[in-house]
């Protein structure tokens, strides 16, 4: 007999990789500590993609071991393996390999929080179901001693059949070390027992899984007996019968709700465990709880709230200024370099107005967005976010909806598309489509550009009080998205989607120290996401509008002749109305005046007028298309934008932006839907192009009749 | 008496829950279930929602599904 022996390799020093094997996939309740737990063990070495077929984040990372390295997929973060919400159904199929493109784990990472160990047992009884070897991380284990709350681990491992647990803390890194070795031999463990509490149950799925034949697991009979996956029920009424089904299932749950019986029985099992390995189990956590208590009384949350959103607008104004001056300044002299090194011909122009005066109207707002996503980042990972549902829920019922609409129409002000994923969370069909209609509405990160360019132009500089005009003025642009994102929910719950009233129920998360290294990581991914934006969507249009704008090229002798105007009169003034005659004869000139008429109602000229419809696909690209249109068709690069837009003329000299001018286009701004991938993630998540083109049509409109109603009737005072 | 009449800072435990609004099977596998010992945290503006704690976590719930779990109040320490 000839025994294989491994050659072992010493492997030493930093640097060395190893090819990710197995798969091992990391699962736990919502704020369990999971991705700090995830980005600590995965380092940078992490992507982010979608599973197919549905819009859950699919985030993956590769695991360094000393002897090898496996692959860690993040999954939602869940309480039950019951409900019929996406997020549980992704986590169940992708363990048990059921999603395409995603192999099969061949473990299971179980994150349960020492703090919430309660329904952290909870989800891995029902993961021991699955009978996958198992590797239990518990976290939050400083917050828990903190807490007075003092977990025997040793106990528990026993109590649990010998599943290995791991104290660990992702934020001082303790249990680290311990936790990867136990992860090295992770597939080497057996598959664990499931615990004796619900004997009957658990028989009857042993039993009617090896009486059924090989197609079906036991996850998947349990899974059919307590009809919490449709297909598999069926498929067990057709195998057996459906009168056989009926009589097992009364046998087991009597006339109650199968998932009402599996609570009941399956925590009684919890709380035994509890009992056994925690001392003083506390009624409510101690630390923090005062403040959350405090922050959810009525009044001072709704103080607290508002000072907050005060907070956050005021920042993204004044914190961004000196880093906006340095890349507008960085900008500016890139782009006399280039004109000064090439002189002037299309190849410079197509460089300096191009795609420096078009991406760099846009990376300048770099500063602002990542500002406003490291509140939002901050705000999400402390648990206010999902504090402030506890404390919209009476608003949000006066509109028809719940608590439950508040996280996605809160985080639309990072992003729509996120938002609309985020609206699975709600249950009832109607309330999520009048979300997710009514998510568009708020003033995202993509929006900030263009109100920053309009502000910073058009509304001095002046303090208020203590409180900047600048600030108070975007405040109040985003008070007009929040206002029409309600005010649609609300047209839309008393109309189309009318029903019944909305539940609302949610685990609220406690006040937690954000982790310095999640927020990095979650800053830089959305500076990435804006940057490759601005590198690929806003460059391409950016480039687009050049070409239109500086072709084709206007015969200057012709012009002169036809005009009167020779070189000798005034050199300056000659050149500038060249440049605006070449501007008004090219392409792009050609179609805004065609288009002009639409928008003449709301003042604005061919050139606002093509910038605005450049922009229905991604509207922060109307900045770039500005900066291009006024690049090209001024002689001069050494003035902003914002100096440019202040003293842009019609022919007849009356000055273009004025004050109902402005204000009409930024009510346009709030309220118009200029974004495809918004469109296409509406289309996803209702499955019916009924929706997007709802949405399209009812904001586009509202938003030309806002400017329309705020520019005449402004003009007139 | 349900869960709906507590005042913040009561203590009470679950005696009986019905299990036929759906709403309250949501909680209940959230973990609340018949034996355990709950407190009202926190009651919102307008008397809804409401807040309830039981080891260590927080659920936020409203009043009509509240009165679907049959409570016994624990009455306070006469020092509290």
């Amino acid at each position: 007999m000839t025994k294989q022996t491994e050659v072992k390799i010493p492997v030493s020093g930093i640097g060395i990789r190893h090819k990710a094997k197995a798969s091992i996939a990391l699962i736990g309740n919502p704020n369990a500590g999971k991705s700090t737990l995830f980005n600590r063990l995965t380092g940078l070495r992490q992507t982010t993609g979608n599973f197919p077929g549905v819009t859950v984040e699919k985030h993956q990372g590769t695991v360094e071991l000393t002897h090898s390295a496996f692959n860690l997929i993040d999954l939602p973060g869940i309480y039950s393996l019951d409900g019929t919400s996406t997020d549980e159904r992704i986590a169940v199929d992708v363990t048990l390999g059921r999603v395409m493109g995603t192999e099969r784990p061949s473990g299971l990472l179980v994150v349960i929080d020492a703090t919430h160990i309660y329904q952290g047992l909870y989800l891995l009884e029902q993961l021991l179901e699955l009978q996958l070897p198992t590797i239990i991380a518990l976290t939050m284990i400083d917050a828990a001693a903190a807490n007075g709350i003092t977990i025997d681990t040793e106990k528990l491992q026993k109590l649990l059949g010998g599943i290995p647990v791991y104290p660990v803390s992702s934020i001082s890194g303790h249990g680290l070390d311990e936790l990867k070795n136990g992860l090295e031999h992770v597939t080497e463990i057996s598959s664990p027992a499931i615990p004796a509490s619900w004997p009957e149950f658990s028989e009857t799925a042993q039993q009617l899984s090896q009486q059924l034949g090989e197609d079906w697991q036991r996850i998947d009979v349990i899974q059919a007996l307590l009809q919490t996956h449709p297909d598999y029920a069926g498929k067990l009424s057709e195998q057996l019968g459906a009168e056989q089904v009926g009589v097992l299932r009364t046998k087991l749950f009597g006339t109650e709700p199968p998932a009402a019986v599996e609570a009941r029985r399956r925590y009684s099992w919890v709380k035994g465990v509890i009992d056994e390995i925690q001392e003083n189990a506390p009624l409510y956590s101690k630390l923090g709880a005062r403040l959350i208590r405090w922050t959810n009384r009525p009044w001072p949350a709704t103080l607290l709230f508002f000072a907050v959103l005060l907070l956050v607008f005021q920042a993204v104004f004044t914190w961004a200024t000196p880093m906006m001056d340095v890349i507008d300044g960085a900008s500016s002299a890139l782009g006399r370099v280039i004109l000064a090194a090439l002189g002037e011909n299309a190849i410079s122009s197509f460089l300096a107005d191009g795609v420096i005066a078009g991406v760099g109207s846009v990376i300048i707002f770099l500063p602002q967005i990542l500002i406003l996503f490291l509140f939002i980042i901050i705000l999400e990972d402390t648990g206010y976010l999902a504090r402030t549902s506890f404390l919209m829920d009476r608003v949000m019922r006066t509109v028809g909806l719940s608590g439950q609409s508040v996280i996605p129409m809160l985080s639309s002000f990072a992003c729509a598309v996120p938002s609309i994923m985020a609206t699975r969370v709600i249950p009832d069909r109607r309330d999520r489509i009048a979300t997710i209609l009514a998510a568009p509405f708020m003033t995202c990160s993509a929006r900030l550009p263009i109100y920053a360019l309009l502000i910073a132009a058009f509304v001095p500089n002046q303090s208020v009080g203590w409180l900047n005009l600048q600030g108070l003025v975007l405040f109040g642009l985003y008070l007009l998205g929040i206002l029409g994102g309600l005010g649609t929910a609300m047209l839309l719950k008393s109309s189309a989607l009318k029903g019944p009233k909305p539940h609302f129920m949610l685990a609220l998360p406690e006040f937690r120290m954000p982790n310095l290294q999640t927020v990095t990581i979650k800053l830089f991914d959305r500076g990435r996401i804006f940057l490759k934006r601005a590198g690929t969507v806003i460059f391409f249009v950016a480039i687009m509008v050049w070409i239109l704008a500086y072709f084709p090229r206007m015969d200057i002798d012709s012009y002169q002749s036809a005009t009167g105007v020779t070189a000798a009169v005034d050199q300056v003034a000659t050149e500038h109305s060249l440049a605006a005659a070449q501007m008004e004869q090219s392409w792009l000139g050609r179609i805004g005046r065609t288009i002009e008429p639409v928008f003449k109602p709301l003042g604005w000229d061919w050139r606002v007028s093509s910038a605005v419809v450049a922009g229905f696909p991604a509207r922060e690209v109307v900045v770039a298309v500005m900066g291009t249109i006024y690049a090209v068709g001024s002689d001069a690069d050494d003035h902003s934008l914002s100096e440019k837009l202040r003293s842009a003329k019609w022919p007849d000299g009356r000055l273009i932006f004025t004050l109902p001018m402005v204000l009409g286009l930024l009510v346009f701004y709030a309220w118009c839907l200029q974004c495809a991938a918004t469109l296409a993630t509406i289309r996803r998540e209702t499955n019916s192009w009924r929706w997007p083109i709802f949405a399209w049509v009812y904001m586009t409109s509202i938003g030309y009749g806002g400017a329309l109603v705020i520019y005449q009737v402004g003009s007139l005072l | 008496m349900t869960l709906a009449d507590l005042a913040p800072g009561d203590t009470a435990i679950l005696e009986k829950i019905d299990t036929r609004d759906p709403g309250v099977i949501k909680l209940m596998i959230l973990g609340m279930v018949e034996d355990i010992t709950v407190r009202m945290e926190n009651i919102a503006i307008g008397g809804d929602p409401l807040e309830v704690g039981f080891f260590g976590s927080s659920v936020s719930l409203r009043k009509e599904q509240a009165r679907h779990f049959r409570v016994s109040r624990i009455p306070r320490a006469p020092s509290a």
